[in-house]
């Protein structure tokens, strides 16, 4: 361990600024690109899974229509 | 002799074989990047000059190399997607653009926060910077012609001709530090000489490239997992898939 306490390695030899800001920054951006990516997954389920109920639908519609023709 | 690579041209063999890798890549890349990043920060011994500071190597160094690793393998998948018109390494250039406009972005941040103590400033419209804010540029020009089309296809296509073009920057941006005088430093690691900083403070660099690089296969996958099945919705496979999970 190159710090001695806690709080030394938090100060980073006065320089804690700039390197928690850096480290910061890059894990958050790369969190939000993780999550992003994750949601967009369940997004399109639910986009393609409307889309199926939605033809479901019409073909159940047509179908019946058919039916009731004279 | 690489025929059993043929039925991988299949999207839902080529999902499948992503949806196995995944957890691999995802638990590896957690478990390297801790021991990398815990390493840099706390291990890694103090640099003479720089002090503590230093430290933003172990993000800066990662994400700025792999950020053109990235932009290859998209201009190489772009290339395969153009000659043979396989649908899946569209895909696959379409995962990885915003993952290379991510770590772009994280390279030229990290770099400006590392400038301010040890440069004095954070920009310099030197040869290395700029040719590699250009880089950022042709990514988010990338995405935004991936989205500018609702026809996959075309949009695929417009995409892929800036990719080609501008895969010229990239041995702009490596070569920058050599055929022009820049602020920048030159290459810490290289291939063929001695690398310029000791071996305590290598290795969590180099754990930490390793990481970022599992890292950005994990996204890749996810990403990749996506445009598949959005090119693909309408196809027998994934509406199975889509009943069979939202039930």
């Amino acid at each position: 361990m190159h710090f001695s306490n806690f709080a030394d390695f938090i100060d980073m030899g006065g320089y804690g600024f700039y390197v928690w800001l850096a480290y910061g920054i890059t894990f958050g951006l790369l969190l939000i690109l993780t999550l992003s990516s994750i949601f967009k997954r369940k997004s399109l389920f639910k986009e393609i899974n409307a889309k199926q109920r939605r033809d479901e639908k019409l073909q159940k519609l047509r179908a019946g229509n058919k039916n009731h023709e004279p | 002799m690489w025929k059993w690579l043929h039925p991988y041209a299949k999207p839902e063999r080529s999902y499948q074989l992503a949806s196995t890798l995944l957890p691999w890549f995802t638990i590896s890349s957690i478990i390297v990047l801790i021991i990398g990043v815990v390493w840099a920060l706390a291990f890694a011994p103090v640099d003479i000059y720089q002090k503590d500071y230093y430290r933003i190597i172990y993000i800066h160094v990662p994400a700025a190399t792999l950020s053109m690793s990235v932009y290859m393998a998209m201009a190489s998948a772009t290339f395969i997607g153009m000659v043979w018109q396989l649908k899946l390494s569209d895909a696959a250039a379409a995962a990885m653009a915003p993952i290379g406009a991510t770590l772009t972005t994280i390279a030229l941040v990290t770099g400006a926060i590392w400038g301010a103590p040890s440069w004095g400033t954070s920009w310099v419209w030197d040869a290395r910077l700029t040719s590699y804010l250009i880089l950022l540029f042709i990514y988010l020009g990338i995405i935004a012609l991936q989205n500018a089309f609702e026809d996959k296809v075309l949009a695929s296509r417009a995409a892929g001709i800036l990719t080609i073009v501008g895969a010229v920057n990239i041995p702009i941006i490596k070569y920058s530090v050599e055929w022009w005088n820049t602020l920048h430093q030159g290459a810490t690691i290289s291939k063929f000489e001695q690398p310029s900083m000791g071996d305590d403070m290598l290795y969590p660099l180099l754990i930490n490239l390793f990481g970022f690089a599992l890292m950005i296969a994990a996204l890749s996958i996810v990403r990749f997992r996506n445009e598949v099945l959005a090119r693909d919705s309408m196809r027998p496979w994934v509406k199975e898939l889509v009943a069979k999970e939202c039930k």
